[in-house]
């Protein structure tokens, strides 16, 4: 479930100084940032593009079409036809996908290093010429509607989760979910599509990251030739959304095909958006490690191990979004308890904290952790580059990384406690409960049946 | 596309010398009996380190499944002078990461640390591995969660199919089984049989050491990890597969909106003679990402469902073959009938000449990718370990790909696969089923 997505963001947004070491960055002409990341550890390369358009950037009745146009990248353009542009990957022995976020588009491919000029032929191409046909749409949209039913409404935590959304988002696009309603990808036309890819997909909308066994003066030569010769488009300023305060709790219920109950507590919560200045979300990304970066966390500790009245829990938060974020604290009750008990051992845990303080050696830990995941980072070179492009998708820059590492290991136990008390709660709360509902519409089976068939 | 065999031989010749960059692998039997395979690499400060043992859920006795698997979580929750809370905040202060992982055959735990740390580390990674507690009240808990957990798998239809498959294609067979056993006879377990469970299936590791370490740390590391493992008895092995099963098509009610839909038969093992042109005859059918056969005639053209895929499940025996996808209950019958008649059309005629150019292409070319990272050499040096494959395993993987022909794949196919008796899943399926009902077998 996406918080999960979250909770792993969370250790994995810094890097160190010396991660920083070896990333080089032209701007074409055109307005394409290029950042290379050198690694010569194996004879590897990747190619990222990252547009800075995602699902916070549709409309009303067109939401998903940021994703639909993902896949339909994948379609063909004038001189390289449907299909042809994975079989070529393929050929060359490149692994390759695409991912739509809220915040950005991206699409990546994984080669050995002598095949990257073919990588860049290709992701060049499709910046500008791609061949948009209502016979592939009508096709790739069903598969989208596949891809929806299979990852949200058969999904009660999903499902869960798109509708906590819904309704912790009143004004900000966020509240829509990024995969799009369904009876708006019925209504969607090629046409939605067409307009999604002339709006954004552009050079001086993009960046472009290669890292591995590759030397900067190179690629940013490659580059030109690939990429330099794609037009601008100009991009207009964007519409800025702000959340309205919420001014009390909001509590919503989610019947859906389950066993266990679920319960979400999401606060709303700021994002990063002066490095250098900000202090509060680092000190949330510091508490949600204190609450639940190990088995032996707080949460995990008490609840799970200590008083048994949750079977799992977790807190997430994610400080580098380009808007508004939330912090979440979640639990699966164990056997037994109800939801209502559930919450309110949270409530205790985060009301203790508050009044008696985080332990100093709690935070050490997860700086210990953090800085430590500094240096794993450096054994996957897909990851470095996803790092550098997240961060500028964002509008905060790779730049601003260690930094930001920095920032982190300053925060202070008193900080921890300040943000917990001015950010969890009640006015700034959503409580979304999953009432699990039984597959035959009728009373679940005593526990023990072996027969699970109904 | 247009490739020729000239173009083929040329990058053959390109691949040679990607294939001379494979890692140094050091082979050794401890004096503790452990078998180690080692890459020295002192490139990142750090170390990973991988122990396995023949002690998955194959090794259940009938009548307690879920005992492997609870030995395997238990193993960190208590060791030695060490409480599961001093272990998992030892490991955290160090930053170093304790993880594991657990299967049919095999359960494994394994360590990331910095190299700074690694003396502290590796001395609760021996504790874990060597003096495991079992206490009977975290037991207790655990065996909550895991029940709890298998009840939910319960409302799941994907968790559904996949236990009803497993069942339709390995029958009596511990394959069969659920990983974590069956609500019914964890409520009977105890710490006795976890530490039952320890003594007879914890005693051969195999190590795998990827990093920054000398030859002789890591022959000191391996013995540490392993000297006070129970002492070697004689094992009996796995029964053999039954690779022939009866046709059965099970329809399995579900509210979901889509059918989930798997059709399979037993495979191939790890060490089967047909690997390699099982592996790229896979590759052509189901497991070629966006290129395969299944996924152009399901998702391509037809937009039928998002994932279909194709694989072969490798094990000490005969693991699974499946074909998986998900699609609305309207066109589940389509969607299978035409997954049904793609394979037998793969079995009956193979692979063209110019799919198994395209098949060795991205598998010869993309083996770089295999090996770019520690953590997945790491892997390969536990997977070569655990089966006991060739030590040049990863030297050969180009050429055993590239010998590998079009007659092959249909051969191997047309005898490790029978379309007409294969088991097959639907949950969710498209006819409405009143009230609560079992599994229809034909």
């Amino acid at each position: 479930m996406r918080i999960y997505l979250f909770a792993t963001a969370l250790l994995a947004v810094m890097l160190s100084p010396s991660v920083y070491a070896g990333v080089f960055e032209l701007t074409l002409a055109n307005g394409l940032k290029v950042i290379v990341k050198e690694d010569h550890r194996a004879p590897v390369v990747v190619q990222q593009i990252w547009y800075k358009a995602g699902s916070m950037d549709e409309h009303t009745g067109k939401t998903g079409v940021a994703h639909v146009l993902e896949h339909l990248m994948f379609k063909g353009t004038r001189g390289v036809p449907a299909g042809e542009f994975s079989r070529r990957i393929a050929a060359a022995g490149g692994r390759e996908n695409a991912f739509t976020s809220n915040d950005y588009t991206a699409y990546f491919q994984q080669l050995h290093k002598s095949q990257l000029p073919l990588a860049m032929k290709l992701e060049s191409d499709r910046m500008h010429n791609l061949n948009l046909t209502a016979g592939e749409f009508s096709k790739e949209i069903k598969v989208v509607m596949e891809e929806r039913r299979m990852r949200t409404d058969d999904d009660s935590h999903a499902l869960l989760q798109e509708k906590l959304m819904g309704a912790a988002y009143l004004e900000h696009p966020y509240q829509h979910p990024v995969i799009g309603w369904m009876s708006d990808l019925e209504q969607m036309t090629v046409q939605d599509a067409r307009s999604w890819y002339q709006q954004w997909y552009a050079p001086d909308n993009a960046t472009l990251v290669i890292a591995g066994d590759v030397y900067h003066a190179q690629v940013f030569e490659l580059a030109q030739r690939y990429y330099g010769n794609i037009p601008k488009k100009g991009q207009s300023a964007r519409r800025l959304f702000s959340e309205p305060v919420q001014l009390g709790i909001k509590r919503m219920v989610v019947k859906a095909p389950a066993e266990l109950p679920l319960l979400v507590m999401s606060y709303h919560a700021p994002n990063i958006v002066d490095p250098l200045h900000d202090w509060k979300p680092y000190a949330l990304e510091m508490l949600a490690g204190v609450l639940s970066s190990t088995d032996s966390a707080r949460l995990n500790k008490h609840l799970v191990r200590e008083q048994q009245l949750a079977s799992s829990v977790g807190a997430s938060y994610d400080s580098t979004s380009r808007g508004p974020g939330l912090f979440s604290l979640e639990a699966v009750p164990s056997a037994g308890q109800s939801v209502a008990q559930m919450e309110i051992a949270l409530r205790a845990e985060i009301a203790g904290l508050i009044k008696n303080g985080v332990g100093a050696d709690e935070l050490k830990r997860v700086k210990a952790q953090v800085l430590a995941g500094e240096v794993y980072k450096l054994d996957s070179v897909f990851y470095q580059a996803m790092q550098i492009g997240q961060m500028e998708s964002i509008g905060v820059g790779y730049k601003a990384i260690p930094l930001m590492l920095e920032k982190l290991q300053a925060v202070t136990t008193e900080q921890l406690v300040q943000v917990a008390s001015e950010f969890l709660q009640d006015d700034n709360l959503i409580v979304a409960v999953l009432d699990p509902q039984p597959l035959s519409g009728k009373a679940m089976q005593p526990a023990g049946e072996a027969n699970h068939v109904r | 596309m247009y490739v020729n065999k000239l173009l083929f031989s040329i990058m053959l010749c390109c691949i040679a010398s990607v294939a001379a960059a494979t890692p140094t692998i050091q082979h050794w039997q401890s004096a503790t009996g452990a078998r180690v395979l080692f890459v020295e690499d002192h490139d990142i400060p750090m170390l990973d380190v991988a122990v396995s043992f023949a002690s998955g859920s194959a090794f259940d006795k009938s009548g307690k499944p879920g005992v492997a698997k609870l030995t395997h979580e238990l193993l960190d929750l208590g060791a030695g002078d060490l409480n599961e809370d001093q272990i998992s905040t030892g490991m955290a202060d160090l930053g170093a990461q304790l993880s594991g992982s657990f299967d049919q055959d095999r359960a494994s735990v394994s360590l990331r640390t910095l190299s700074t740390e690694r003396d502290s580390a590796l001395s609760i990674m021996a504790r874990v591995l060597q003096y495991p507690v079992f206490s009977e009240s975290i037991l207790m808990r655990e065996k909550t969660r895991l029940i709890a957990g298998l009840k939910e798998a319960e409302t799941k239809p994907e968790l559904i199919a996949d236990k009803a498959f497993n069942k339709a294609v390995f029958g009596s067979h511990p394959y069969a089984s659920s990983l974590s056993g069956e609500i019914s006879s964890l409520e009977t377990i105890t710490a006795q049989d976890l530490k039952d469970f320890y003594q007879l299936h914890y005693q051969r590791a195999v190590v795998a050491i990827m990093g920054d370490v000398t030859r002789v740390q890591a022959e000191a590391i391996a013995v540490q990890l392993t000297r006070y493992l129970p002492a070697y008895t004689e094992q009996s092995s796995l029964p053999a597969v039954v690779m022939q099963i009866q046709s059965s098509e099970q329809r399995i009610f579900h509210p979901a909106t889509q059918s989930h839909i798997l059709t399979g038969t037993p495979g191939m093992s790890r060490k089967d003679p047909d690997y390699f042109p099982l592996y790229v005859g896979n590759y052509i059918l189901g497991g070629g990402g966006f290129v395969s056969r299944l996924m152009n005639e399901v998702r391509e053209k037809r937009g039928l469902a998002y994932s279909v895929y194709s694989y072969f499940m490798p094990l000490k025996q005969t693991g699974a073959f499946q074909i998986g996808l998900q699609t609305k209950k309207e066109q589940a019958n389509e969607a299978l009938a035409l997954v049904e008649k793609t394979l037998a059309d793969f079995v009956a005629k193979g692979p063209t000449e110019k799919e198994l150019i395209a098949a060795k292409q991205n598998i010869i070319g993309g083996f770089p990718l295999r090996i770019d990272s520690n953590k997945k050499i790491l892997d390969y040096l536990s997977i070569i370990g655990f089966y006991e494959l060739p030590l040049t395993y990863l030297d050969d993987f180009a050429d055993n790909i590239a010998h590998v022909t079009t007659t092959q794949i249909h051969s191997a196919f047309s005898r490790h696969i029978h379309p007409g008796a294969m088991a097959t899943v639907i949950v969710g399926a498209p006819e409405p089923i009143s009230g609560p009902v079992g599994a229809q077998n034909q």
